[in-house]
């Protein structure tokens, strides 16, 4: 008998990211390509807002891509299989709009390409031409190569250092296909909030179509404190309840990084405290 | 737990019948209270409780009037002529039997209703300015007898109907409606979306005013009464209203979801670094305890910055009071209207003065400006003054112009009222005003969607603790009515 929300499988797909399957039946049942859950690892932490990459209704479970960053996702890539997670709700936010577009470029990078995984598996059995452009750092930071090869027409690996696939961002990519000529129906981003900027801006000067998704510092993640607004067409919007996909070209990028870095001084002053006091435990211990 | 909660050992006055002369030579009893200075350092309930001596001598204040002018401004009309009747003779435990035919939660609205507005505004002696201390005593006598009376709660349940009611929201009208409904003999579930049970009473009502250990108290009373409590589950998404009828097998459902979605003032720079709405500064501290070292929860600092509150409400009273506990250096409310205006209880504009909470009326905001890093760094403000009745019957705000001003300031708080949440308004049948609230039957609280029934905030927009539990237990007959059909 599974008990809720336990972790039925764990791998580490790269340095600090795993790859978790959990038991979460209501939540498989419902979820559709786009949507997002939080969670809450253990009874101290943050509550994390994270994308489901897939899910499984018949075992009941999703799959979860996580990078032990923060305290709390440290904690909850801390458990392993037939542990539970505390809390967990979802789905959350609209599904992405899943119509037969023709060509979509799927430009995904860092832990974001399994934010568009899903995504790109529907727009696939939708009908469409899927291009998937998947970038890391470097050659062990490349993460679902082959789930995405399982789901695309045509894939492009790209690594900043060269170390696997071709060597640049994959926003060069974005721009040689443009070269090339493709045509592009619409573009599908997710990853590190200047990567997504860029991506915009490339598409922009195309007119395509272009949805991001957005992943900012999240509360509650069911409209209640307005901690996620980001400016999107001039206007504040709660990316818990009003996205998480916006149209790339109207999302103010600028102010959405300064809110996201606001927290990160706080947690590495946290963190630190935290390695102190285990730090000073030791040492009276050790006498 | 808070004090109050340990004096049950303390000795009962035996009080000789008074007369009315006397009665009234008694002056109110102040609510003690930790010494501000003390306070600010801390996240303990400011108020300490009555004593059980200064519960028996300020109810002997009550005239008992035959009409009972206080019962009709309750909204749930709890006899209080009868219950301080039974407080002067230290008969606590039938003094929450009165209270509790019709106040499910005494111990949490004796610390949080607007006694001033309601039960104590109609208090004869209210003309000289001092009403019995109606609230003090509603809170007295459901912590002194907080052991005992869950008993008592057991003995009236009706036997089980075997009808299923799923309750959503877990705030103070699915709180009231359950407890009705479980007595009937219904089995009543409530569904929440978070992972702590409460709603606003447990994310938006600070533990200095409200300790959690209360609202967790009358949680597990319900929990006693056979009611059951399901986290991690959001209507509307997990599990759709339909799918609780159709595959769920509920036979009736009570929306009580509330308001919580911070509407914004809606003037440029809302979204700069530094701006909190009240509900996420709130949610951050109470219901993820942001303040406790073991909590991984960050929270900006406050620590010696300048806070500027928008908003005059008990809910900028709680952000600005959590601002100082926070260690913030200078705490401003800044509102539009006058302090006659103000919508927060006079309990906890008095308290905030007391902690150094500085007021500035008449100022209403007009830009937020940021730093070159995006962080808050001041505001301009404009000079209002009030003119002719509005809709709310408050002297409507009107700018003057040409008296624009700036001030400095680190971090602000957003405390302007909330909207409904909109999960819910895709659901087919279900019919919303232009506000967002839910359409009902006004007098049987029944939506547009057969079987469907909703109380308080998502009905009313943002009001009080004690209107949503009068709708809660109102919907409750209701739903009994129709499941007995």
């Amino acid at each position: 008998m599974k008990i809720m929300f336990e972790i039925i499988d764990k791998k580490k797909i790269a340095p600090d990211i795993y790859q978790l399957e959990v038991y979460a039946p209501l939540v498989a049942k419902k979820f559709l390509a786009g949507q997002f859950i939080v969670l809450r690892p253990l009874e101290t932490s943050e509550r994390i807002p994270l994308t489901i990459m897939r899910k499984d209704i018949e075992n009941g479970t999703i799959t979860l891509v996580v990078k032990a960053i923060g305290l709390s996702t440290k904690e909850l890539c801390g458990l392993n299989a037939g542990d539970a997670i505390t809390d967990l709700l979802g789905p959350l936010g609209h599904p992405s709009q899943i119509d037969s577009f023709g060509t979509v470029a799927i430009v995904g990078g860092g832990v974001g390409t399994a934010v568009s995984f899903a995504v790109a598996e529907s727009l696939k059995n939708a009908g469409n031409r899927v291009i998937s452009i998947i970038g890391a750092r470097n050659k062990d930071f490349m993460i679902l190569e082959d789930d995405f090869r399982a789901i695309s027409d045509e894939v492009y690996v790209m690594t900043d250092d060269g170390s696997y696939g071709m060597k640049g961002f994959v926003t060069q990519k974005l721009i040689d296909l443009y070269a090339q000529g493709k045509t592009l129906d619409r573009v599908i981003s997710a990853g590190p909030i200047p990567m997504m900027r860029i991506v915009a801006d490339i598409t922009r000067e195309h007119k395509t179509p272009t949805i991001v998704s957005l992943n900012p510092i999240m509360v509650d993640g069911i409209g209640m404190c307005g901690g996620c607004r980001a400016v999107v067409g001039g206007k504040i919007v709660f990316v818990c309840v009003d996205g998480p996909e916006f149209d790339a070209h109207q999302v103010d990028f600028d102010s959405l990084i300064r809110r996201n870095n606001a927290y990160r001084n706080i947690e590495q002053e946290k963190e630190h405290a935290c390695r102190l006091d285990a730090h000073i435990a030791e040492s009276i211990k050790n006498g | 737990m808070p004090a109050a909660w340990t004096h049950t050992s303390q000795k009962v006055l035996k009080m000789d019948e008074l007369p009315l002369k006397e009665r009234m030579k008694i002056d109110r009893h102040p609510m003690p209270a930790q010494l501000p200075e003390e306070r600010i350092k801390n996240f303990d309930e400011v108020n300490l409780g009555y004593s059980l001596q200064m519960a028996q001598k300020e109810a002997q204040r009550c005239l008992q009037c035959k009409d009972a002018p206080c019962t009709k401004g309750c909204p749930v009309n709890v006899h209080i002529p009868e219950f301080l009747s039974h407080v002067i003779k230290g008969d606590l435990l039938a003094s929450a039997d009165v209270i509790l035919n019709d106040n499910f939660l005494p111990a949490i609205c004796g610390r949080v209703c607007p006694q001033e507005t309601l039960c104590e505004s109609r208090c004869v002696l209210a003309k000289k300015g001092k009403p019995v201390a109606i609230g003090n005593l509603e809170r007295f006598t459901a912590d002194f007898t907080a052991d005992l009376r869950s008993e008592r709660e057991m003995e009236d349940i009706a036997d089980p109907t075997g009808k299923k009611v799923a309750l959503i929201g877990s705030g103070p009208s699915s709180l009231a409606c359950a407890g009705d409904l479980a007595r009937f003999g219904h089995s009543a579930t409530v569904f929440e979306a978070l992972h702590a049970f409460g709603g606003v009473l447990v994310f938006g009502i600070p533990e200095f005013r409200l300790p959690k250990s209360i609202v967790n108290y009358e949680i597990n009373v319900l929990r006693r009464l056979g009611v059951r409590f399901e986290k991690n589950i959001i209507i509307g998404r997990t599990l759709t209203l339909n799918e609780l009828f159709n595959e769920e097998g509920y036979n009736a459902v009570f929306i009580g979801a509330g308001a919580g979605l911070p509407h914004f003032i809606g003037i440029p720079g809302e979204e700069l670094v530094g701006i909190y709405t009240a509900n996420e500064l709130l949610t951050r501290i109470n219901l993820m305890k942001a303040y406790k070292k073991e909590s991984e929860t960050p929270v900006l600092s406050f620590l010696d910055k300048v806070v500027a509150v928008f908003g005059a409400g008990n809910t900028a009273l709680d952000s600005a009071r959590t601002a100082l506990r926070m260690g913030a250096k200078k705490v401003l409310i800044i509102y539009r209207r006058s302090e006659a205006e103000m919508p927060a209880r006079k309990e906890e504009v008095l308290h905030a003065r007391e902690e150094g909470v500085e007021f500035i009326f008449l100022a209403s905001p007009l830009e937020f400006v940021g730093n070159d890093d995006g962080w808050l760094a001041e505001v301009k403000l404009q000079r209002m003054e009030l003119g002719e009745l509005d809709d709310s019957g408050r002297r409507r705000p009107l700018p003057i112009k040409g008296s624009e001003f700036t001030m400095e300031i680190e971090m602000a708080v957003i405390a302007i009222g909330n909207g409904t949440n909109p999960l819910l308004r895709n659901t087919p049948e279900l019919e919303f005003t232009k506000r967002g609230t839910l359409v009902v039957n006004e007098d049987t609280l029944e939506t547009t969607k057969r079987g469907v029934f909703a109380g308080g905030d998502i009905v009313t927009g943002g009001a009080t603790v004690i209107s949503a539990m009068g709708a809660g237990r109102k919907a409750a007959q209701s739903i009994h009515v129709y499941l007995s059909e």
